[in-house]
């Protein structure tokens, strides 16, 4: 493959902050009430779900983003494992998906082809159609999805669902934003960047197909917000959670990109996001970069029953999944999230 | 005090840019970065914070910001305790001061100069820094049989400066294709701060 793409800011590190997003929707008239509208974004939930029959309603979910990597059919992958995430994280299925395209007007259309056809290889994996799409000329490339998928109503993982006691299980590793932006800078390994990538162009599908079978009460995928502000979606101020930080799954080189102080400036935004309201115990400052670091096409984070955490962990991992039980939702105390190093 | 643009940089630009700053510091000395957002600055800090190098920063009036990092004075003990390993040579400084190397003949002297310069592309350190000056200016301006390796070695990361007074006085002021004007005080001090001056 010899075309390669330009990454400025790529993946889900190009994302606003949540601090700066949550003061322009506030501020936005709500929505009149419409009693099919199941999940709106009054909530913090990955995409919006409308109920258009007994037992049926049809999730809506958009995710597009700037390279983040250099090979444009890798690129093309993960923006779309990205983007289908958010039908999983609801626990729903992938019916069709549109291709959403930036391309600079003069750009070589193979590259395009490429990346194109990187996305549609993940569609066609998540057991889903490409069914169009729209295109902007644009001086940077930007590339992802729009996908519609169906879910039961009365089965919907919702992100605030979970209840004291539940198990926290986290299905990737995190690190894959340092990773990149090590690799940005040239002071990636080979070694890590390939985990990254491999990590990047799993489809939740799998690790949502395992969690199906068993009693889930909340869900999300870890993206731009990094763990903890994905967390924090499911605490909501509602519930605390301890995290154990010895369970926590992440690529190893991220540890030492993050010693080097390669971070990416979303990084900076998620932990701002979350001051005051996480209290780290025995923690290191390269650990802490780990949990704010934001991940493109992370892994999901499901609050399960405290009985059945352990047969999903082991499930997963028979999948080839690198999955693993990370905390547990307790009683609200003074800070939303503990993280006991 | 060594001064950092990472003015229009993406995390982790200016980071990365500040660190090897701080690198060729040698252990004491002021980095100021420039960077256009405050997220960058943040950055900064929590890489200052962690080192143990005082930090501080300022919004410029053009809405861009100045951080400082102190290093040396402010810098925690556990850092300057360490027993320090033998000096490192971390700046070699080369200073071409004739267009001639050596005295004897002229002519040999020319190409003499010239395949010492071929040379010192392809060595594996790299100096820091060429200054030239007298006779050496008229190296670094157009007519010089040096300036394709001179300009490899700018894009290798060497600096190269040319003495102001020197192209002024040669009337080659327009002339100069690599590198920057310098002048005596900067010349001056990069060779004070030199680890290893070589003058061929």
């Amino acid at each position: 493959m010899s075309e390669k793409l330009f990454c400025k800011s790529g993946g889900c590190t190009a994302k606003l902050g949540a601090g700066l997003l949550s003061h322009v929707l506030e501020r936005l008239p709500k929505a009149p009430y419409d009693e099919n509208l199941i999940v709106g974004y009054n909530s913090h939930d990955d995409g919006a779900v409308y109920k258009v029959a007994e037992g049926c309603a049809v999730i809506h979910t958009l995710d597009f983003f700037p390279p983040v990597v250099e090979d444009p059919y890798t690129f093309g992958q993960i923006a779309a494992t990205n983007a289908l995430s958010d039908i999983y994280a609801m626990g729903g299925e992938v019916k069709t998906a549109l291709n959403i395209v930036c391309f600079p007007e003069d750009g070589d259309l193979n590259i395009l082809g490429e990346i194109m056809r990187g996305g549609a290889d993940k569609v066609t994996e998540a057991g889903g159609s490409i069914a169009g799409g729209h295109s902007i000329a644009d001086k940077d490339i930007k590339y992802g999805l729009s996908v519609t998928g169906v879910v039961d109503p009365k089965k919907i993982y919702k992100n605030n669902g979970g209840a004291v006691g539940d198990v926290l299980i986290l299905t990737k590793k995190l690190g894959v934003g340092l990773v990149c932006s090590a690799s940005r800078v040239g002071e990636a390994s080979e070694a890590a960047l390939s985990q990254a990538i491999k990590s990047m162009t799993t489809l939740n599908k799998y690790a949502c197909d395992i969690l199906k079978r068993h009693k889930v009460n909340a869900c999300t995928d870890v993206t731009g917000f990094g763990f903890l502000g994905h967390l924090r979606e499911m605490t909501e101020n509602r519930l605390s959670c301890e995290v154990y930080l010895d369970k926590v799954p992440y690529i190893k080189e991220a540890l030492d990109y993050a010693n080097e102080y390669l971070f990416t400036g979303a990084a900076q935004k998620n932990r701002n996001y979350c001051k005051g309201h996480v209290r780290f115990e025995n923690v290191s400052f390269g650990m802490e970069e780990i949990l704010f670091d934001p991940q493109t096409s992370g892994g999901l984070l499901a609050a399960v029953a405290c009985d059945e955490a352990e047969e999903i962990v082991n499930e997963m991992k028979e999948a080839g999944l690198p999955a693993e039980a990370v905390g547990r939702l307790i009683d609200k105390t003074d800070y939303e999230i503990i993280v006991k190093g | 005090m060594t001064k950092v643009n990472a003015i229009g940089d993406a995390c982790p630009i200016p980071v990365v840019k500040t660190k090897n700053a701080i690198k060729e510091l040698n252990g004491a000395g002021v980095v100021e970065t420039a960077v256009d957002n405050k997220t960058a600055v943040e950055n900064l800090e929590k890489m200052a914070t962690d080192k143990g190098y005082a930090f501080k920063w300022e919004q410029t009036p053009d809405g861009n910001y100045k951080t400082e990092i102190i290093v040396g004075d402010g810098a925690v003990e556990a850092e300057s305790t360490e027993p320090k390993e033998a000096k490192a040579i971390n700046r070699r400084v080369v200073v071409i001061s004739s267009n001639v190397m050596g005295s004897g003949n002229d002519e040999l002297g020319g190409a003499l100069i010239k395949s010492f310069i071929f040379a010192l592309t392809q060595q594996d350190e790299l100096p820091t820094t060429l200054i030239f000056y007298n006779g050496g200016a008229k190296l670094s301006c157009e007519g010089s049989p040096c300036l394709e390796d001179i300009k490899q070695l700018e894009e290798q990361g060497v600096e190269i400066m040319t003495c102001g007074t020197c192209l002024n006085f040669y009337g080659l002021t327009d002339k100069l294709q690599v590198g920057g004007v310098s002048n005596m005080y900067v010349i001056a001090e990069k060779l004070l701060s030199a680890d290893l001056i070589i003058k061929p």
